[in-house]
């Protein structure tokens, strides 16, 4: 897996590239943990290249959730393609998270 | 040929038990004794249905053919949980752990945080494991919140857990991965064998019947249990299950919360002391009104909770606080929310009195809207009240594995059950660690049925509901227990009769009932000792009284599970020992004055002799089977074992 950080100002956006697993897992919520704490409190992860996601990777952005709002943040999915829109249907995560269609749309979901 | 014959014995039991309890029902029993005739026949009911599940466990019972060998570069990582063994015990576990053939990464998984186990762990080269940070003033979830806590902080496909106790062949992962070939198996169970046991067993440990023909009729049905040690498990399967648990649990209490909520705005409403505050009210009121819309149209929980709490949060800011004092009170009551831990389970329950008397306090404004964040912030998707907001492995019961196979039958994953000892372990060395751990047992199996019913649970094949009822029923036998007690010694005593008639009718419908079971159940074990089980299953009654009693009011009235600590009165004196088994030896004293009484007043010529006859009989059955309790009060430990002067760990789970 491959992480890209960008910040849209309003937002931060994480571009997870490749598998999203266990191995994985970690990383994503370490990053997520750092940008929190630095502030960045608004995450959406962009899995548009994200080849596969298992529950692994889905408990670690449940974590990041967790994390961005106790700081009072938020933390959004976008672009999934339909492994992962079938991964949430399968662990009923589309109950809780709503994938987005576009990073823009993830971002400015509350204005 | 084996499964056709065990099914003919089953449909001839059944046969001839429907036979004699459709004649109890219509034609014999004495209503003029009803107090005791209706308990019996409905003890005797309740065998019936006992015997028809356990042949409907024997239908399907299978031998599985090896699995395939497994593939390489799987990934595994073994735990082996402990809490407060000793270490060298621990030690011994995790060395064997290391050793197994098959690549793989060994952790000790120490919740006790053992400095010296840390230590004597990173000596042998293996992995330690101790809760993280999170889990500081969280609800610890005993042995699940172990295994939860160490999922997150590991990485392979597949775990295999052992108890401190459960010393693991090299071979084990080699004869138990194959299975999971097929992705859609989710767990690999072996048997617990236990090697401090001498041959006549007196506690009953060894349980040959179940890691034997039950676990391999479950299997016949897609039902094997996960039975907390000794099992393969694969991570995908507890990482979706963890999830579908935290969607269900924070949908319920984010609803609960808002409709809290709701009760508690209204309320202060009618007390605000002018307009304006009742007007800020209104509007908060109208958050939780749309929130709840929203859930109800099922919008994502949480775009719904963060709309709820920025709205809230929103109106807040532009409240201000007119006297600060007056809501000082309420912020007390606020630190105070009805969201407490149970401290049996560590589960995090919603207190549903609690909550009711919070709606119905006196609010002021400030503080009702005070409250109404907090209170949804405290169930909100980030589940602050948990050190992880996904549990894979299930914390609703003491007894974690059965509910998590059960949630994954639900899910429609499959499970195995591999027939052959893989690990040997060490079983309690006196009565009263044993019967603590009977009754955890027990009591884990009885909030399982009384939190989620399998008959009801959705997503379990009919076959499966079968299976997990089979168990818990037979945790009720203490209550029949009870009445084939008491019915022939007040037949000996005082001549009343439970049964219009000892006569013909009776025998001719009743022996061959019960020959046919007991054919059943040697048919069913093949060869293996089954007298042990059976009799600990009437003998512990107590025990089973006391689980199903303490499992319905911590179930349905909130209370505590009362978990006694297991008693360390192995070198105590023998009266200390029996205190614990009381009920029991009382009951065999009360069996053997009946009987005297029994034959005076059939010698006088005040009874009758056949009845007095068959009375006796049940007395003598009934004191042959309790005499296990004088058997295990007598038993010294396994002789020259290496634990002779440690009670043997039971409590790993802890």
């Amino acid at each position: 897996m491959e992480l890209t950080v960008e910040n849209l100002g309003r937002a931060l956006v994480l571009r997870v590239e490749g598998r999203l697993t266990m191995t994985a897992a970690g990383e994503l919520k370490a990053a997520v943990d750092r940008e929190v704490a630095a502030g960045n409190t608004l995450v959406v992860v962009d899995l548009a290249d994200t080849t596969f996601l298992d529950s692994s990777g889905l408990g670690a952005l449940v974590g990041g959730l967790r994390s961005a709002r106790t700081a009072g943040g938020d933390l959004r999915i976008a672009r999934a393609g339909a492994q992962v829109r079938t991964v949430l249907e399968l662990t009923t995560m589309d109950r809780v998270l709503r994938p987005y269609d576009t990073v823009e749309a993830a971002a400015d979901a509350d204005l | 040929m084996r499964q056709f014959v065990l099914r003919c014995v089953v449909t001839v039991t059944l046969v001839l038990g429907l036979n004699y309890i459709l004649w109890r029902w219509w034609d014999s029993v004495n209503w003029s004794a009803w107090w005791i005739a209706v308990p019996l026949v409905l003890a005797e009911t309740y065998s019936f249905i006992d015997v028809a599940l356990f042949g409907a466990t024997m239908w399907r019972a299978r031998n599985r053919p090896a699995p395939p060998a497994p593939a390489d570069g799987l990934t595994v990582d073994v735990f082996v949980t402990t809490y407060d063994e000793p270490v060298d015990l621990v030690m011994r576990t995790a060395v064997a752990a290391r050793d197994i053939r098959y690549p793989h990464r060994t952790w000790v998984l120490d919740d006790g945080s053992r400095p010296e186990l840390a230590a004597a762990a990173r000596a042998a080269g293996v992995g330690y494991l101790e809760r993280s940070d999170d889990w500081t003033d969280r609800p610890r979830h005993a042995k699940a919140g172990n295994l939860n806590n160490a999922l997150f902080a590991t990485e392979g496909e597949f775990l295999l857990v052992l108890d401190a106790d459960q010393i693991p062949s090299p071979e084990i992962l080699d004869h138990t991965l194959g299975y999971f070939t097929d992705d859609q198996v989710a767990l690999v169970q072996t048997p617990q064998f236990f090697t401090n046991v001498t041959e006549a067993d007196p506690l009953g440990s060894q349980a040959p019947l179940f890691y034997g023909p039950i676990q391999q009729g479950k299997d016949g049905w897609n039902a094997a249990f996960f039975c907390g040690s000794n099992a393969m498990l694969r991570r995908d399967a507890l990482m979706q299950l963890g999830l579908v648990g935290y969607v269900r649990d924070t949908e319920r209490s984010v609803r609960d919360a808002l409709l809290t909520s709701r009760r508690m705005l209204d309320r202060a409403r009618r007390g605000a002391p002018d307009p304006a505050q009742a007007e800020v009210l209104r509007e908060v009121r109208a958050a939780a009104d749309d929130a709840l819309t929203a859930l109800d149209a099922r919008q994502p929980l949480s775009e719904v909770t963060y709309g709820f709490q920025r709205r809230v949060d929103a109106i807040s800011a532009r409240v201000v606080a007119r006297d600060v004092s007056s809501i000082q009170a309420d912020l007390a009551a606020i630190a105070e929310l009805p969201i407490a831990r149970d401290d049996q389970i560590g589960a995090l329950v919603v207190d549903e009195t609690a909550l009711a008397r919070l709606a119905e306090r006196e609010w002021s404004p400030l503080g009702a809207i005070e409250s109404v964040q907090a209170l949804v912030r405290a169930v909100d998707v980030d589940r602050g009240g948990e050190a992880q907001p996904v549990m894979p492995v299930a914390t609703l019961s003491v007894t974690e594995d059965m509910a998590t196979a059960m949630q994954l039958h639900a899910l429609g994953w499959r499970t195995v059950y591999h027939h052959e000892s893989l690990a040997h372990g060490l079983a309690p060395e006196d009565v009263g660690t044993m019967l603590t751990q009977r009754l955890r047992w027990a009591q884990g199996t009885m909030q399982v049925f009384l939190k989620q019913n399998p008959l009801r649970l959705r997503g379990l094949s009919t076959g499966q509901r079968l299976m997990y009822l089979a168990t818990m029923w037979s945790y009720l036998s203490g209550f029949a227990a009870v009445v084939y007690l008491a019915a022939p010694v007040i037949f000996l005593c005082f001549g009343v009769l439970p049964v219009t008639a000892w006569s013909v009718d009776f025998f001719v419908r009743f022996i061959p009932f019960f020959l046919a079971s007991q054919l059943l159940f040697a048919v069913a074990a093949r060869g293996v000792k089954t007298w042990r089980g059976q009799q600990y299953a009437l003998a512990l009654f107590p025990v089973w009284i006391k689980a199903t009693w303490t499992a319905a009011a911590n179930v349905w009235f909130g209370r505590p599970l009362g978990f006694a600590v297991t008693p360390k009165v192995r070198d105590g004196a023998p009266t200390q020992q029996a205190r614990l088994v009381w009920p029991q030896l009382t009951a065999m004293v009360v069996l053997v004055i009946a009987a005297v009484v029994g034959v005076i007043r059939a010698s006088l010529g005040l009874s009758w002799w056949v009845g007095t006859a068959v009375n006796l009989v049940w007395v003598c059955y009934d004191l042959i089977v309790l005499s296990v309790v004088v058997q295990a009060l007598r038993y010294r430990g396994y002789p020259g074992g290496q634990t002779a002067e440690e009670p043997a760990p039971t409590e790993s789970a802890r």
